[in-house]
């Protein structure tokens, strides 16, 4: 049976990890291989690394920390940020990333999921959502790995997550924009309305802050997948730990 | 011992490389049949769709090399479902070196498609050479949409909403669905088992 998988998310900026709450404040909490290395030491099922400054500036990651990354590493791992064109996407895979992951260049041209897919195959394209409640509804927002760019997008969050696996992505993240880095749970209902229209592996992201708040999302909303930061940046949870408690508590993990 | 790593020009071939350095193997990418010579084994890594790797596997010669050699040949992914006759992938004829054909992997109970992450392997050959020390139960890393049905050359399974075939073995030519080179102490073992094997 498939395991629910735990992943920590390394956002990037500049060669160094950082963290922020609420997309805002960052502060720098390490290398990129020395916490690669310690999380899959730790038990780390995956790991997503964002450029969080790539889109923004309109610039896309460098495949030289991608092709160090890969050599660590044992377990698979993701690269998302301001990959704009299958060649951006086949320098990352190609310097050893298992998949890509595309958020603010599907926006604007949502066509290039269904080129990547067809060049790639879906199964390494991973289509990023940040979402939030406005005006009633959950909708997506862009730019957001920089306070001063970030723009509301008019895309309502439920029929984009659609829209993407129909043009081929392979797995969704849903960051659900409104808990990110306040550790205050994950946004089970968002996510249980985006499990009911997402038939590939979705992952939740935003709002891990206790070892229970990975039970109740993979138990209420059936995630395959959980990803948070602070909580395993700043030693909160350790992942080894939590993948035994969950395991007792009768969710599936890789032991 | 040298491994030859075969490059179709399509698939991802850093991530096995940098496996097969961890774990301290000796390999040469090679891109043509011509430069098979110098090699013991070989391995047919695979991301991306049958129809276009297939394509560019006949235009290389790779289709007659692999079918007239008999070196060991370890296949991984879309490479061990190349190893098949066809697939229903692009709907497409294959290597043809192990029988049986490719299937597209029904989604799982719950709807979800692909088959995307860490699942227990449940071993049916228990003297399978690339299993050798690797514990009943393993997880190892899966990604993909299309699968073998499991059949008499099936050495190990995983379960998503059905048996999956994890590991198949014809003679000298095996193949395993899941990545190796991304399954970390129980994948590196697989890695180490294919260099050592007398198969």
């Amino acid at each position: 049976m498939l395991a629910r998988r735990i992943i920590p998310c390394l956002d990037v900026r500049d060669g160094r990890v950082v963290k922020g709450v609420r997309f805002r404040d960052h502060e720098d909490v390490g290398d990129i291989v020395d916490l690669a290395r310690r999380y899959a030491r730790e038990g780390a099922d995956e790991l997503v690394f964002y450029d969080i400054a790539a889109s923004a500036r309109g610039r896309t990651v460098e495949p030289e920390w991608v092709s160090a990354v890969a050599r660590e590493l044992d377990i698979p791992f993701c690269v998302a940020g301001g990959i704009r064109s299958v060649d951006d996407a086949r320098a990352r895979l190609f310097a050893g990333a298992d998949k890509i992951s595309v958020n603010t260049p599907a926006l604007e041209n949502p066509s290039i999921i269904d080129q990547l897919a067809a060049e790639f195959g879906s199964q390494c394209v991973v289509l990023g959502v940040d979402s939030r409640v406005i005006e009633g509804a959950w909708r997506v927002h862009q730019y957001t790995g920089d306070p001063d760019k970030t723009v509301i997008g008019h895309r309502r969050t439920l029929d984009w997550i659609a829209e993407g696996v129909d043009r081929g992505a392979g797995e969704v993240v849903l960051n659900c924009m409104d808990q990110d880095g306040v550790r205050d749970g994950y946004d089970v209902e968002q996510l249980q309305a985006a499990r009911a229209v997402c038939s590939t592996p979705l992952i939740a992201s935003g709002g891990a802050g206790q070892k229970e708040h990975f039970k109740s999302v993979f138990e209420l909303a059936k995630v395959d997948g959980a990803l948070a930061a602070s909580v395993f940046h700043k030693g909160v949870i350790e992942i080894g730990q939590l993948k035994a408690w969950l395991g007792g508590e009768g969710i599936r993990v890789r032991p | 011992m040298m491994i030859g790593l075969i490059d179709t020009g399509c698939a991802n071939l850093a991530s096995v490389r940098f496996a097969l350095e961890r774990a301290g193997l000796d390999y040469r990418v090679i891109s043509a049949p011509s430069r098979m010579e110098g090699c013991d084994r070989f391995i047919l890594p695979g991301v991306g769709a049958a129809g276009p790797a297939m394509m560019r596997l006949r235009e290389a010669g790779w289709d007659a090399a692999l079918k007239a050699d008999r070196r060991p040949l370890l296949g991984i992914c879309l490479g061990m479902q190349m190893l098949f006759e066809r697939s229903a992938e692009g709907d497409v004829d294959c290597l043809g070196l192990i029988p049986g054909a490719i299937e597209k992997l029904p989604a799982a109970d719950d709807g979800i498609w692909p088959h995307m992450g860490w699942n227990a392997l449940e071993t049916l050959d228990p003297d399978e050479p690339l299993l050798a020390g690797i514990e009943a139960g393993s997880h190892v890393y899966f990604v993909h949409g299309f699968y073998a049905p499991p059949g008499p050359v099936t050495a190990a399974t995983c379960s998503y909403g059905r048996p999956v075939s994890a590991l198949v073995r014809q003679g000298h030519v095996a193949g395993c669905q899941f990545h190796p080179e991304r399954s970390g102490v129980a994948g590196a073992r697989v890695l180490a088992n294919f260099a050592a094997s007398s198969v």
